[in-house]
């Protein structure tokens, strides 16, 4: 009678990859596996010994090494070792050793060969190096939201209807009502063979600059369109991604928005064609924010911001959207709590800069935040006569923003702190003092500093620091260096076992903070490598692009930081959204068996790319003392 | 493994630890009768002072309708052959007989195997062949000597009227030697200290072995090897005579 391991095939089943194998399939393979056991420190595979099986662990815990001795991996219940041996010359490269009493399953070479050619969800899963597993978890994930990631080009729906500067609004009308469309782009001819013989475009004019700028001012129909044309048009490529159309037209109050292609206009999208992509809450949230004419209205919002992230978050937009999103309710909320507070206060006695800091600045803000912001004041700015109003508006914004679940900052970077709500000469001393001057202590709080936005008021001033910091920073060994050390001060644990999290020195933790050792510690570090090649990009995705651009990592490993970030990022968010559900206070721990199989599996890639990043970072920018 | 503990009915079998196993094959072959048995002792047993690293053992699990050898009989087979290195399932083999015993509902309700199962399945003398020549030259473990020995002499000797015996390695036994060195004394007694539990599932816990369900001949028979594997792992150098494991 044909035996049948059950025990087997039903362990088997519950892991990856054996998990997507089917049933008939696994029940050869459990009728084909070895056993043998393994008492606690003993080897199970010596370096350059033969390999004749991949290895499972049925029970207990392996540790595996790199040839130098360094410990490269920890697993337990359903990991499996020896897949490198297998698939190069069936020779063990890491050798393994038994941390615990384990029993070990050992699936011989044919039936592996077999499921490697028959599989090739088997064969992904083995065949290539963790690293490169995390990355097709993340593009799998990212099919899955094709819709939301979808690139701008897919929402135009016809060419731009165009018309010549010189044309009159009244052909303009005419056109525009033939075409049934309610913008035109305004061309004009080639002037200087930099334009290659293409006409270019100088504007765009809408139905409402008709309304506003042409009949409300009483001009003749014969006027060129060029007199009432909007100029220094705001444009997005076609190839960015439809939230960042999106993000374009919420931040500059856009309705209208031409797409070009290599600086050629190719379409012009509407918001009411983000909206059939893009759920209606966050833009409808963003809308009503404006539209609240009190601190305590504002406040009620909130139940509203918490469905819109957990809508986002089961609509399986990735990290990027959903960060972007909540930056943009977020700067939304600041906007209009001084807008408010001006009306309250009066007009600014001289003109300020409101600045987001941190997470928000980079476009990266999530559900539960501090509040982290400052002001830049204008050089005229005389304490004894202005500053009570400014310290009156910033504990009016900053009160506001905890009254809309935005927690004050325990560090007390806020602009309620005199130290932060200074004149611009005095944020460039320091900036200078930080750069030039710096020591791993005094950057340990100013850290935030360097991902600053403004939001309001003389934006200029913020980008005038952005790109102090951006000359400076570059310039600067022992500014990097101190960077770098700081950034090295939060590490990702090792791994993650059934019920505890394995900390590097061989600690157990119950919980993980996903920020903590997780995002934090990699957007510090992509910082650094930003700083380090004049990057004025705040986002890490797009900073991690700008540093692939320079060639500065060795290969590959740009892409995996950006997946480890993708991975660690979503799995805290889905977090935060499940406790939201529940109707928990979201936070951000997360005790491993909450972990599902394929999170655990790849956040220990995950931080395991992170930690190697690490010691990278720490490699290039060593200080000289 | 089905019942333990209560059964010591059986005065067939051999426990003369000073018997010596290889001289009894020579004698037995020569003096079965039978031509399947005179085959399974020509088969040479290794040698009571080889290593167990050379040893090929294998872990047989019978599924039976009670615990008495005579009244009672065999339902199901499992046996997995290993060695100290590995534990092969692909040569694994297990069957369902058709017990002359009745087969009662309190046994069906354990292990799991009905009266229509039995029903379509062979009788024990259809599948004697292989199941000897899978034991034949090979060391056999069990956990608790008191059934697959004893059920598999008996079940013999009410068919050709021949028994069998041959040397088992009990790790029921092999914890037994650990945790029940003296009888229970009168102060754990006073103190109702439970002694060590030395079951199948309990035994294996202490190993760190995983979880197995019970009562399927194969499922006990793999749990039975990969015990004494740990067993020996913690206990025995792989140098060590058979012989001191034998019974």
């Amino acid at each position: 009678m044909k035996a049948e391991l059950i025990e087997v095939q039903n362990f088997l089943k519950r892991y990856p990859p054996f998990n997507t194998l089917p049933d008939d399939t696994l029940h050869w393979v459990a009728d084909n596996i070895e056993v043998g056991y393994f008492k606690a420190g003993t080897q199970i595979l010596e370096f350059g010994q033969d390999i004749d099986a991949l290895h499972v662990v049925r029970s207990g815990a392996v540790e595996v090494f790199r040839r130098n001795g360094d410990l490269y991996n920890r697993m337990s219940e359903g990991g499996i070792f020896g897949e490198y041996g297998l698939l190069r010359n069936r020779q063990i490269r890491f050798p393994a050793k038994a941390l615990e009493d384990s029993l070990i399953y050992f699936i011989p070479e044919p039936i592996f060969a077999e499921l490697f050619e028959s599989f090739e969800s088997f064969a992904d899963f083995v065949e290539i190096e963790d690293s490169a597993r995390l990355r097709s978890a993340v593009s799998r994930h990212e099919q899955a939201n094709q819709l939301m990631a979808s690139e701008v080009k897919n929402l135009i729906t016809r060419p731009p209807v165009c018309i010549e500067a010189q044309a009159s609004v009244r052909d303009a009308a005419i056109l525009m009502s033939e075409e049934s469309i309610s913008s035109l782009l305004i061309m004009q001819s080639p002037v200087s063979d930099t334009d290659y013989g293409l006409p270019k475009m100088v504007g765009i004019i809408t139905d409402r600059d008709l309304r506003t700028r042409l009949v409300a001012k009483g001009l003749d129909y014969t006027t060129p369109v060029s007199d009432i044309m909007s100029t220094d048009v705001i444009t997005i490529e076609s190839s960015q991604y439809v939230f960042e159309a999106m993000m374009t037209m919420l931040r500059y109050n856009l309705h209208h928005l031409p797409v070009v292609s290599y600086h050629r206009p190719v379409g012009v999208i509407a918001i009411s064609d983000i909206i059939r992509y893009e759920s209606r809450n966050s833009l409808y949230l963003v809308g009503s924010i404006f539209r609240q004419n009190s601190v305590e209205e504002l406040g009620a919002l909130l139940p509203e911001v918490k469905a819109c992230f957990i809508r986002m978050v089961n609509e399986d937009a990735n990290s990027r959207m959903i960060g972007s999103a909540m930056a943009v309710i977020g700067r939304s909320f600041k906007q209009r709590l001084l807008e408010l507070g001006e009306a309250k206060l009066g007009p600014p006695p001289v003109p300020y800069c409101f600045l987001a800091l941190g997470s928000m600045a980079r476009d990266e803000q999530l559900i539960i935040t501090d509040q982290d912001n400052a002001m830049i004041l204008d050089n005229r700015f005389d304490p004894e006569l202005h500053d009570g109003y400014f310290k009156a508006l910033a504990e009016f914004v900053c009160d506001g923003l905890a009254v809309c679940g935005y927690t004050y900052c325990k560090g007390d970077i806020m602009a309620t702190n005199a130290r932060w709500r200074q004149p611009l000469d005095v944020w460039e001393g320091y900036f200078k003092e930080w750069i030039d001057n710096p020591t791993p202590e005094s950057l340990l709080n100013s850290s935030i500093f360097f991902d600053l936005e403004g939001v309001w008021g003389e934006l200029k001033w913020a980008t005038q620091l952005n790109q102090l910091i951006a000359r400076r920073a570059k310039k600067s060994p022992l500014f990097l260096a101190c960077m770098a050390r700081n950034s090295l001060n939060r590490t990702p644990p090792l791994g993650f076992f059934k019920d505890f999290v394995m900390e590097q020195d061989g600690r157990q933790n119950n919980t993980i903070n996903m920020k903590r050792r997780g995002t934090a510690p990699l957007a510090d570090l992509i910082r650094v490598h930003a700083l380090a090649i004049g990057s004025q990009a705040r986002n890490s995705f797009d900073r991690l692009r700008d540093i692939l651009e320079t060639d500065i990592l060795p290969r590959g490993r740009g892409q995996d930081l950006r997946d480890a970030l993708e991975l660690i990022a979503l799995v805290r968010i889905r977090h935060q959204a499940l406790a939201l559900e529940k109707g928990e206070e979201p936070n951000n721990n997360i005790a491993p068996e909450h972990l599902s199989d394929f999170e655990r599996k790849n956040l220990k890639d995950a931080f395991q790319i992170l930690s190697n990043a690490q010691k990278y970072l720490k490699f290039c920018y060593q200080s000289n003392r | 493994m089905l019942y333990l503990g209560k059964s010591n009915t059986s005065s067939i079998h051999r426990e003369d630890t000073t018997l010596d196993w290889s001289q009894f094959y020579e004698a037995s072959a020569l003096s079965a009768k039978d031509v399947r048995l005179k085959a399974f002792y020509s088969e040479s047993l290794p040698h009571g002072k080889t290593p167990l690293e050379r040893i090929d053992f294998v872990a047989l699990d019978f599924e039976t309708t009670g615990f008495d050898p005579i009244k009672n009989g065999i339902l199901s087979i499992g046996l997995v052959p290993f060695t100290l290195r590995r534990i092969q399932c692909a040569n694994a083999k297990y069957w369902v007989v058709r017990p002359r015993a009745q087969l009662d509902h309190a046994s069906v309700a354990i292990h799991g195997i009905t009266h229509s199962d039995v029903q379509s399945a062979p009788d024990f003398m259809r599948i004697v062949d292989h199941l000897l020549a899978a034991l034949a030259g090979k060391v056999v473990v069990v956990h608790h000597r008191g059934i697959e020995r004893p059920f598999l002499d008996a079940a013999l000797r009410k068919r050709i009227r021949e028994g069998i015996a041959f040397p088992v390695i009990d790790t029921m036994e092999l914890e037994a030697r650990l945790h029940r060195v003296a009888p229970t004394s009168f102060l754990d007694k006073l103190l109702s200290k439970e002694p060590v539990s030395i079951r199948l599932v309990d035994s294996r816990t202490r190993y760190n072995l995983p979880y197995y369900q019970q009562h399927h001949a194969l499922t006990d028979a793999l749990a039975t090897a990969e015990l004494l594997l740990a067993q020996i792992a913690h206990r025995f150098s792989p140098d060590t005579p058979v012989d001191a494991l034998w019974l």
